[in-house]
This record gives structure tokens, sequence and C-alpha cells, in this order.
């Protein structure tokens, strides 16, 4: 294993912590979250709140870097166009977030778990992805 | 708004969060990617050689998060209600929808808003919009 590969496993690792502290792998906690019109569990919020106070030096870091630390480019995206994919991707996303409370994230990490329920969201959002690159294919 | 206080847990949301923000900032720094889940997982399905090493040990250290905390702590609690077909219904939709948005919550709503993306904030507005009004058809006029 390289270093580059090691270095990844590490940040899928402290995701995974960050996402079980907080409380976010837990459906429950998130649909406390997105129930805005009943008893509200307004955490959620912090957890953004947080990881963007970090995300924020670091992402204005990268951008002035040429490469990152272990080599290579940094890829950030140059996308700007806010299209319809956009938008209605994001709109079934969140109503599939609010049917279940999973998003990829905390999905991946409470099938770790071993999870029932968990694995059985993985399993259709992997079999979701691999049907958005058939329709793909299709349209090319 | 009625604050469900019981269920707030300011000390350790913002604790979490904030390892969330030091997992995407290494990922940046040290690996020039960004730490966007259903990208990451969307791209190790589509098996793109010279990715597909970080790619997965990245999705493995997601994996393998619960089973090391285990060692150490108890797992703190993961409740899901939803039944198997919700659960399945909600997996292609967050599966399809995240691939055409071609960001998730952490993609667009952690990455993206760090970088200031308009594109990104348009997006996390959307997702949020869908699950609030998702929750509140199903819990207050559904009564599920």
């Amino acid at each position: 294993m390289n270093k580059a590969t090691f270095s990844a496993f590490i940040a899928g690792l402290i995701f995974s912590f960050g996402l079980l502290l907080s409380g976010m792998a837990n459906p429950e906690k998130v649909l406390g979250f997105l129930d805005l019109f009943g008893a509200w569990d307004p955490s959620l919020m912090l957890v953004m709140g947080g990881a963007i106070a970090v995300g924020l030096p670091a992402f204005a870091l990268a951008k002035k870097r040429q490469a990152a630390v272990l080599g290579g480019p940094i890829q950030l995206p140059g996308k700007r166009a806010l299209d319809k994919r956009l938008i209605l991707g994001s709109l079934a996303f969140g109503i599939g977030w609010g049917l279940a409370g999973f998003c990829p994230g905390p999905g991946i990490v409470a099938s770790g778990a071993l999870e029932p329920g968990a694995l059985v969201f993985a399993v259709a959002m992997i079999a979701g992805m691999l049907g958005f690159r058939l329709l793909e294919r299709r349209a090319s | 708004m009625n604050i469900d206080w019981n269920a707030f847990t300011p000390g350790s949301a913002l604790a979490g969060g904030l390892l969330i923000g030091l997992a995407s900032a290494w990922l940046i720094l040290m690996n020039g990617r960004v730490a966007g889940i259903s990208g990451i997982l969307g791209g190790l399905l589509n098996n793109e050689r010279g990715n597909r090493g970080w790619q997965f040990a990245f999705i493995l250290g997601l994996l393998a998060g619960p089973g090391i905390w285990a060692l150490f702590h108890a797992l703190p609690a993961i409740e899901i209600r939803a039944s198997y077909p919700v659960l399945i219904a909600a997996g292609l939709l967050v599966g399809i929808g995240t691939r055409y948005a071609a960001g998730c919550t952490s993609g667009h709503g952690v990455c993206g808003l760090s970088r200031l993306s308009p594109r990104s904030l348009a997006a996390t507005m959307t997702f949020m919009f869908g699950g609030f009004a998702t929750v509140y058809v199903v819990r207050h006029l559904l009564g599920a």
C-alpha cells in the first residue's frame, strides 16, 4: 500500500469517527433534524458548522497550492452551472434522505456496524448509482 | 418551531463536525481530492484506473470506523425505524439523485460550502428542502 492510499484510509476513518461522534450515523437523529415542524433537534446544524469551520481555511489553502502534499494535482470541481441535473438530482436525494434518514456517508458507516437496515439501504444506493451509469451510457 | 432540548447534543455534534472537517481537510491537502462520499463510491463503481486505490481505501476507512471505535468504546445508538421497502426506495433515490447532482451532504454540503461554491449552496438548499418536505409529509400529513 502506498502513502496516498494509506492517507485516504485515515481520512475515511476520521470521517467515520466524526459521523459516529456527532450522532449523524443514527438515522433517527438525522430525522429529528429534518422534522422542522415537530420536536426539532438542531444538532445537524452544528455538525455542518463545525465541519465548515475547519473546511473553509483548508480549501482556501488548497486553492493556493499547486500540488497535494503527497504529490499529484489538487483536484477541485470546476463546474459552475446551476442546471436541471443539479436541482432535480438534489431533490430526489433529499426525498430519499427524508424517507430513511440516511445519506451516503452514514449509510456506509452504519453498514460497517453491520446494521441490517443500513446494509439494505447501501445495496439499494449502489443499485441506484449503477442505474445512473446505465442511463448515462444510453444517453451518450 | 419547537426545539427538542433533550435530543439536542451541541457538544458532540460540534466535536464530530470538527472531525468531519478535519477528514475533508486531510483528503484535499494530502491527496488533492474532495471528500465527497457519493462521488467516491460512484467513482469506485465506475472502476476508474488511477482512482481505484484511494477511493477503495477511503470507503474502507468509513466501514472500519465502527469496528475500531468498538474496541475502545461502546458504539453510539444506530436506530433505523424505516421498513425494508422504504429503505430500498430511499437507497435508490439517494443513489440516483446524488449521482445526477454530482454530490451529497459531504461533497456539496461540507466541501462545497467550504469552497464557497454557489452550485453547492443551491444543491444543499435543495436537498435540505427535499428532506424537510418529506419528513413533514410522512410524519405530519400521513402520520406515520
